[in-house]
Order: C-alpha cells, then sequence, then structure tokens
C-alpha cells in the first residue's frame, strides 16, 4: 500500500516542478525579458557602450594604439578655439537647412504628382525611387564625373550654348562646391520624401476634398486648409528623419570633395573622420562628433514645438 | 466645370512636372551606362559631343572583371548584407515581439529607447566602434562590419515590426493559449507567420542600407580581399589624381545591379518598409 502510494507521488513531483517552471516561462513578464535579453545586450554593448565610451574617449587625448591622458574638457575648449570648428558647424547648419527646404518642397511636389491617375504609374514610382535605392558612394561616383572640370556634360553644355566660357569648376570653387553637394543630396533624398508622402496623401479621406470643392473651395484652397494640416503629422517625422541623416552625412562629402576646396565643404562627420583616422587624434574626433549632438537636439525640439504649435 | 482645356491641365499638373522629375531622376544612371560603355579614345575627347556613345565597348568591363577585384568585392558584399540582415531580422524580431504584444512594466521604456537607437547617427558612433574592434583584434575581416551592420539595422527592422506585430488580432491569439499553446508557441505557430510580408519588408529595407553602408566598411576594412563594392570602388579605381572613370562607371553599375534587381521584384514591400512608422504610427 505504501509503495503504490508514494509511486504516484514521487512521479508528480517532477511534473509539478515542471509545471511550476513552464507557467512561470509563460508568464508575461518573465516570457518578454528572456525573448528582449538578447537584442538588448547587443543593443547595449555596441551602441550603448561606444557613445559612453566616446563621451570618455572626448574628455582624453589619445592618440591611436596608445593609452589615454584625462584633459577634462581641453578637447572641446581646443573645439572652440579652432576656426575650422566653427566653419564646419556653418557649414553643415547651412547644408542640412537649404537641402531640407528643397528635399521638402520638391518632395510634396512629387508627391502631388503621382498622386493623380496616370498609365503605368506603379512602373514611373519605381523608376523614381532610384536614386534613393542605389548605394550612395556608387551613385555620387557618376555625379563626380558630370561635374568633372573637364569633361562634364554640364559644362560642354554650357560652353556650346555659348552662356559661358571655360565652364565654371564646380567643385574647384567654394560655394558652387557647396551647391553642388547640396543638390546632390536633393537628388538622392527627395524620393524619400516623394514616396513617404504619398502615402501620406493616399490616407486622407476624399470625402474631406470633396466636401471642400462643393463648398467652392479651388485647388489651391484646398492644398493649403484641407490637405496640408493633415500631412503634417507625416511631415513632421520624415522631417526628422531627413534632418538627423543629413545633418550627420558623410558619405557624399567624403567622395565627392573630401571637405575641400579649403574645408569649405567639411561638415562635423567628416571633420571628425579626418581628426580622428587621418590625424590619430582619437578623443579630439570624438569630441567634434559629440558636438553635433546639442545641436541635433536644439533642432529637432525647435521643429518639434514649431510644427505642433500651428496646429 | 472649368474653361481651360483637359489636356492643358494635364499638362501643366502632370506630364511637365512627371517627366521633370523623371528625367533629372534617371540622367545620372544614363551617364553612369555611357560611360562605361565609351572608349577612353572618346572619353577623353572633349571635342565630340558628349551625350552618345560613337564606339561602345565592353573592354572597362572585362578590365574591371580581370583586373580588378570588383568579383571578390561584390562577394564579401553579398556576405556582409545577408548575414547582418539575417541576424538583424531575428533580433528584430525577439525584440519587436513582446514590445507589440505582451503588457509589461518597462514596455514603454524599452519601446522609446529603441527608437532612440534608431536615430542615433553613424558619426556619433565610428570613433568608439573604431577602438573597440581594434581592442576585438577584428581589423580587416569581414565580421567587423557584421557586427556593426545590426548596431543600425536592428533598431529599424524592430521599429518596423512592432507596427506589424500589433495588426494581428488578439483572438487568434487567446484561441490558441485556450487550445493550451504556451507563449512560445503561440509565438511561432499563430503570430509570426501571419507577419512574413513585414519580414519582407525589413529584410529588404535592411539589405539595401547594408549594401548602402560605406564609413564603417571604410574605416574597418583596409585591405583588398575583405573590402566591399563602395569601398573598393572609391579606395582602389582612384589611385591619387588619376580616374579609371570607365571602371569606375562599369563598377556603380554593376554595383547597383543587386539592389535594383531585387528591388524591382519587391517594391510594394520596399515602399511599406519605407512608410512604416511615418505614416502607420
Amino acid at each position: 500500500m505504501t509503495t503504490l502510494a508514494s509511486e504516484p507521488i514521487a512521479g508528480r513531483r517532477p511534473l509539478a516542478a515542471r509545471d511550476a517552471i513552464s507557467r512561470w516561462l509563460d508568464r508575461e513578464a518573465v516570457f518578454s525579458w528572456l525573448m528582449m535579453a538578447l537584442p538588448l545586450a547587443f543593443l547595449f554593448a555596441l551602441v550603448g557602450y561606444p557613445l559612453a565610451d566616446g563621451i570618455f574617449l572626448s574628455l582624453e587625448n589619445r592618440p591611436v594604439a596608445q593609452a589615454g591622458t584625462f584633459v577634462g574638457l581641453g578637447n572641446f575648449i581646443e573645439d572652440a578655439r579652432d576656426p575650422v570648428f566653427w566653419q564646419v558647424a556653418a557649414n553643415t547648419v547651412i547644408y542640412t537647412t537649404v537641402a531640407t527646404v528643397l528635399k521638402m518642397v520638391g518632395g510634396l511636389a512629387l508627391a502631388l504628382v503621382i498622386n493623380q491617375q496616370f498609365r503605368m504609374k506603379n512602373l514611373v514610382r519605381a523608376a523614381l525611387l532610384l536614386p534613393f535605392i542605389v548605394p550612395t558612394v556608387l551613385s555620387t561616383v557618376a555625379w563626380m564625373w558630370i561635374l568633372d572640370p573637364a569633361f562634364s556634360p554640364v559644362n560642354w553644355a554650357l560652353v556650346h550654348t555659348g552662356i559661358a566660357n571655360p565652364g565654371p569648376s564646380w567643385l574647384g570653387n567654394p560655394i558652387l562646391a557647396m551647391c553642388s553637394l547640396i543638390a546632390i543630396n536633393t537628388w538622392r533624398g527627395l524620393p524619400f520624401y516623394g514616396i513617404t508622402l504619398l502615402a501620406g496623401l493616399q490616407t486622407i479621406p476624399a470625402e474631406l476634398n470633396e466636401a471642400a470643392m462643393i463648398d467652392g473651395a479651388g485647388n489651391w484652397t484646398r492644398f493649403w486648409y484641407v490637405t496640408l494640416p493633415l500631412l503634417k503629422p507625416v511631415i513632421l517625422i520624415v522631417t526628422v528623419f531627413s534632418v538627423i541623416f543629413t545633418f550627420a552625412d558623410f558619405q557624399l562629402v567624403y567622395v565627392l570633395t573630401h571637405g575641400g576646396p579649403a574645408n569649405a565643404t567639411q561638415l562635423f562627420a567628416t571633420y571628425a573622420f579626418d581628426i580622428a583616422m587621418n590625424g590619430g587624434q582619437l578623443g579630439r574626433g570624438a569630441s567634434v562628433a559629440l558636438a553635433m549632438v546639442p545641436i541635433l537636439a536644439l533642432s529637432i525640439i525647435g521643429l518639434t514645438i514649431y510644427m505642433r504649435s500651428r496646429d | 466645370m472649368t474653361r481651360v482645356p483637359r489636356w492643358r491641365t494635364r499638362l501643366l499638373q502632370l506630364w511637365l512636372p512627371l517627366g521633370f522629375f523623371l528625367l533629372t531622376g534617371l540622367a545620372p544612371f544614363y551617364w553612369m551606362l555611357i560611360t562605361s560603355l565609351k572608349p577612353n579614345a572618346e572619353l577623353y575627347n572633349r571635342r565630340i559631343m558628349p551625350l552618345v556613345v560613337y564606339h561602345p565597348t565592353l573592354k572597362h568591363y572585362v578590365d574591371l572583371l580581370t583586373e580588378t577585384s570588383f568579383l571578390t568585392w561584390t562577394w564579401n558584399t553579398t556576405l556582409v548584407a545577408v548575414t547582418s540582415t539575417a541576424i538583424s531580422l531575428v533580433l528584430g524580431i525577439m525584440l519587436a515581439y513582446p514590445l507589440a504584444r505582451m503588457r509589461f512594466a518597462g514596455a514603454g521604456l524599452i519601446a522609446a529607447t529603441v527608437a532612440a537607437t534608431y536615430l542615433v547617427p553613424q558619426p556619433l558612433l565610428f570613433i568608439p566602434l573604431a577602438d573597440i574592434i581594434n581592442r576585438l583584434g577584428l581589423y580587416d575581416t569581414l565580421t567587423a562590419v557584421i557586427l556593426t551592420y545590426p548596431t543600425m539595422l536592428v533598431p529599424f527592422c524592430a521599429w518596423l515590426l512592432i507596427g506589424y506585430f500589433k495588426t494581428v488580432p488578439r483572438e487568434l491569439e487567446e484561441a490558441a493559449r485556450i487550445d493550451g499553446a504556451n507563449r512560445f508557441q503561440t509565438m511561432t505557430r499563430v503570430v509570426l507567420p501571419l507577419c512574413i510580408p513585414g519580414f519582407i519588408s525589413a529584410g529588404i529595407f535592411a539589405f539595401t542600407l547594408s549594401q548602402n553602408e560605406f564609413l564603417y566598411a571604410l574605416i574597418f576594412l583596409t585591405k583588398t580581399d575583405v573590402r566591399t563594392v563602395p569601398v573598393g570602388a572609391i579606395a582602389e579605381l582612384i589611385r591619387g589624381d588619376v580616374f579609371y572613370w570607365g571602371q569606375l562607371m562599369a563598377a556603380a553599375l554593376l554595383g547597383s545591379l543587386p539592389v535594383a534587381f531585387l528591388y524591382s521584384f519587391f517594391v510594394e514591400h520596399y515602399v511599406a518598409g519605407l512608410t512604416a512608422g511615418s505614416v502607420k504610427g
């Protein structure tokens, strides 16, 4: 009797323990944290830790492959006394502002144009997105050849129509070089605005426009008082994205001008790269990269408040 | 309603601006193509009209494939893009699923952190990352970029997938739970199979981003046989002041093909990835 009675109990015990474990694993919080543990550990190791490490580096005098010495805010003071640093700040702000405005206005126009009905719409939309799809470095190489001082097709056209002879040196003149960079950044980023705003346009119910039309609103009035206000949340998000990635742009400048002529197109990212990778001063480079943060944060907060206040 | 003829409105509001956008958007690709097909004699002759090819040749393509390591670079680029996309998708799912479908303390904070991580620009990370990769002894290995690309791809995939996971009705999950499925089974057998379009969108987008990446590859990969296409083209087809224009253009065109090809099959998924978060969220 005792053996009979003890057997099922002995058999039930591990079962009960397993039950308890699987019930514990089935709790929402336990399951969630177990699932997220690996990706969170990864992001902590390769985003969180480097961010903190970057702040430490910026407080050190740290040549490549040597131990650093703590210098406090020395690197930032050096930045503030460096005239190139201030030129870089001005360049980056101009580059970001002009390119963002151009992309926004152009992208909105593009979205309104392809929101109409026409044949082969999908094909046209796919073709228009190409500049955004193709790896930036590779399309920039094509632009480099388009703007080549001797063999530019643009200059060929200018010379042969008699507008200018010789044609301008697109990347050799400080102002033209900046204009060229802005134009190419716009060329590449405009489809992103266009397609995203188009998706936003398509969520606006047709009845709203019809109602406004019945009330006698013209095209322009409808755009200004119906479409634009409803599109505002999408515009805000797209702009924040674009401002961040334009502000931190590296590839285009590195390939096209290397920051030249005479730092006229140097941006924060390329300047930090020059100091850290070519000059070997990791600490100073980190301080230049970190200098992006306050300006970036301010512009994003400002933009958000501005867009909210006009609701 | 109006007196303006319909064709004129169509012309002004549709065909003219559309033509302008198409022309400016695609002209550089045309220029890439014809430059890659021109013999050098034509390429460097300033007197002839530059917009057409008189004697097309494939010489630059042959040179690119035989005299440079372009094929190795293409293989490296593809390997890196596929691996880092796969890693990012798996980690992205693990991160997004609980955030989208579970209730637990701290979920809001984690979701906000993921969004913020997505907005951290690369130039803020590359100097410390270079230091870390150096200490790990991973310089000049593909592992260096396979490890670092997911730092931008995981937050993106997670963000996109949170939106996708939220669209699956709770009732389906509850039905599976009543039938005795545990949380893990509910996820793998009920919710995930319904979200495959989301995985394709995230995958395509992550793959394109990996193909486009330049900064990390430039810093971590300094030897020919580990380079990716963008870095190889810039570092080895431009030597000092000497530009191999024909080969550069051939490389640019061939290097763009994998993305363009993939994209042409999955445009809708790509657009879904592109607009995720800005329109839905």
